[in-house]
């Protein structure tokens, strides 16, 4: 106690930013840092849990990228990112568009587009599948019958099943999307509007000179949250194909979901590590294109 | 002059062609107003019917009707009799509440040391947390179980909550929160005699709850409805999460949709019922996280 009176007032700052920190420091070392260095060696590493850890150079990556299986997943993950972030990003944008403009009910609407994102991925994942089925089953299909149009196929055709899990992806998160744009419109002074209007400017040259030029920060915002949503996709389609997840034929199996496979199903941790740096890789990359060509425009 | 000129064309507007071109803005107002509802009653659409067969027996689930002829509440019973998925719940509450209180007190912790005091390698601590935003999740997992495995972490409560006790998210929106307390009120607080950890806890911790309240909401939901971790550390029925647990026994009962849809309502009617009650409060802590952070 008497050495820390003896301290200058800095020097007890030193000391207790220290105490506050240390407990984190170690937390982030051990449980972030260390792992990730981990994850680096292993893809470098053969392993199947039981026996020693082998080097084995780069032969992790060589065998992953002459796999047609893994540049089936790599297409899928891309369709994901493809597909859903300007699908969502379009719907999000028009409908917090036009609600910005409603006075009547709209807290509760603007609720109603909200609940979704409270809810849980798993939870939804059945329930969307559940619509899916053929009748008598499905709701979706029964909706068709209804009206006398014939079947489709969702969850069981190679070239719907991907769209149909990205359609419940897209429907959880649309809801923060709204919002987010609503504060971003909110934040446009209304004199910009106002002297639109004294000029007699048609709605949309408003909407394209003044409110998608002062939305940029929002839509980068948008555009990077969303797509690193989309490209980690893994709870809807694990939950929508449980019977063969990432069927049928691999046709909507992602990243994560192949990643998952290689590690806890095939026990390959080396080759499944190797597969979480590319998706590392992929994230960085996206992400950094983004920022550059969305804050350079 | 200008005002004065909007006016006049206001005044003759209103005076000749003003009445119809109301009705006809009135008109557009209402269409954009019927779409945006109707629009908002498809996105719950899920919820609704998810909700109305959980209440509905067997027989009925492929009658399509929103309103059960003879609701039922059976599947609940036979569900929660099962046992399963109460245990699965009270796992999920825990490690939801823990993480959260964890997360919370953690990340304002940091956030506040980063921000509020000087010391060496303040900003090597802030960038080194700050890049593990970077880091996928999911390439994480396989180290995360590796050290689960030879800790003897796997299958706990502990396993399941390690990774989640602090977030980098929450210490960057945490820092942001404090630059907005002033400096005078912790110097002050440091006059009367109290010390640096009273003077976070009693002083600035306060002034930034709505911050740290909308973390909370954040990270609790986030571990809620946490999926791949969970289903990789766990191997034992009884230390499932609701996730965990839902997805197992949606594979388990097959068709029985009606006791699917009746665990999904179990899985996430609590989170929307939150949210019915504190609907404002949480879209604008949504927002706060989500633009400052």
């Amino acid at each position: 106690m008497r050495f820390y009176n003896n301290l200058t007032i800095s020097q007890k700052q030193i000391v207790w930013a220290w105490i506050f920190l240390a407990l984190p420091v170690l937390f982030y070392v051990v449980i972030r840092f260390y792992p990730t260095a981990n994850a680096f060696v292993l893809s470098f590493q053969e392993w199947n849990l039981l026996g020693d850890r082998k080097y084995v150079g780069l032969e992790n990556y060589t065998r992953l990228f002459s796999d047609p299986v893994f540049w089936k997943v790599f297409k899928n993950t891309f369709m994901y990112l493809i597909l859903g972030t300007p699908v969502s990003l379009v719907l999000s944008f028009i409908i917090a568009y036009h609600l910005d403009k409603v006075r009547f009910m709209h807290g509760t609407i603007r609720a109603l587009y909200f609940l979704p994102f409270m809810t849980s991925a798993v939870a939804m994942a059945w329930v969307w599948r559940w619509f899916y089925q053929p009748v008598p089953i499905g709701v979706f299909n029964n909706f068709l019958a209804s009206f006398g149009i014939s079947q489709i196929e969702f969850l069981s055709s190679t070239t719907n099943a991907l769209p149909s899990v990205l359609a419940c992806a897209v429907w959880a998160g649309l809801g923060f999307q709204v919002i987010i744009f609503m504060a971003g419109l909110r934040a446009i002074p209304q004199s910009y509007y106002e002297a639109a209007r004294i000029d007699g400017v048609s709605t949309w040259t408003v909407l394209s000179e003044i409110t998608i030029p002062l939305l940029k920060p929002t839509i980068v915002f948008l555009v990077v949250f969303s797509s690193i949503g989309f490209l980690r996709i893994f709870d809807q389609v694990f939950n929508m194909t449980t019977n063969n997840p990432g069927g049928p034929l691999n046709s909507t199996k992602p990243l994560v979901l192949l990643i998952y496979d290689t590690a806890f199903n095939g026990f390959n941790m080396g080759y499944a590590a190797a597969q979480t740096v590319v998706l590392f890789t992929i994230l960085l990359v996206v992400s950094l294109i983004q920022l550059r060509l969305l804050k350079d425009s | 002059m200008a005002s004065q000129d909007i006016a006049v064309k206001a005044s003759t507007d209103a005076l000749f062609s003003g009445s119809s071109r109301n009705s006809r803005r009135n008109m557009g107002q209402f269409i954009r107003w019927a779409l945006l509802f109707g629009g908002g009653i498809l996105m719950i659409m899920p919820i609704v019917f998810m909700v109305s067969t959980s209440l509905k027996f067997p027989f009925e689930v492929y009658n399509l009707n929103l309103i059960p002829e003879e609701p039922t509440i059976e599947n609940y019973t036979y569900v929660l009799e099962d046992g399963r998925f109460y245990g699965w719940f009270i796992n999920s509450l825990v490690i939801a509440i823990v993480t959260t209180a964890s997360a919370v007190f953690f990340d304002a912790l940091v956030g506040y040391a980063l921000c509020k005091f000087k010391f060496p390698g303040r900003y090597l601590v802030f960038i080194a947390i700050l890049s593990t935003l970077m880091i996928p999740t999911e390439m994480l997992v396989i180290p995360w179980y590796l050290m689960s495995k030879s800790f003897g972490w796997l299958d706990t409560y502990w396993g399941i909550m390690f990774p989640g006790v602090m977030t980098a998210f929450g210490t960057f929106l945490m820092k942001q929160f404090f630059e907005t307390v002033p400096d005078d009120f912790l110097e002050a607080a440091r006059i009367d005699g109290l010390n640096e950890f009273q003077i976070w806890w009693q002083v600035a911790m306060p002034l930034v709850r709505p911050a740290l309240a909308a973390l909370a909401i954040f990270v609790f939901l986030g571990n809620w409805t946490a999926f791949i971790w969970p289903l990789i550390v766990t191997n034992s029925v009884e230390m499932y999460t609701l996730p965990v647990g839902l997805s197992s026994f949606g594979d388990e009962v097959d068709v029985a949709w009606e006791l699917i849809m009746t665990g999904a309502a179990i899985s996430t009617l609590p989170t929307l019922v939150v949210f019915l009650i504190f609907q404002r409060f949480i879209i604008r802590g949504v927002v706060m996280a989500g633009l400052k952070g």
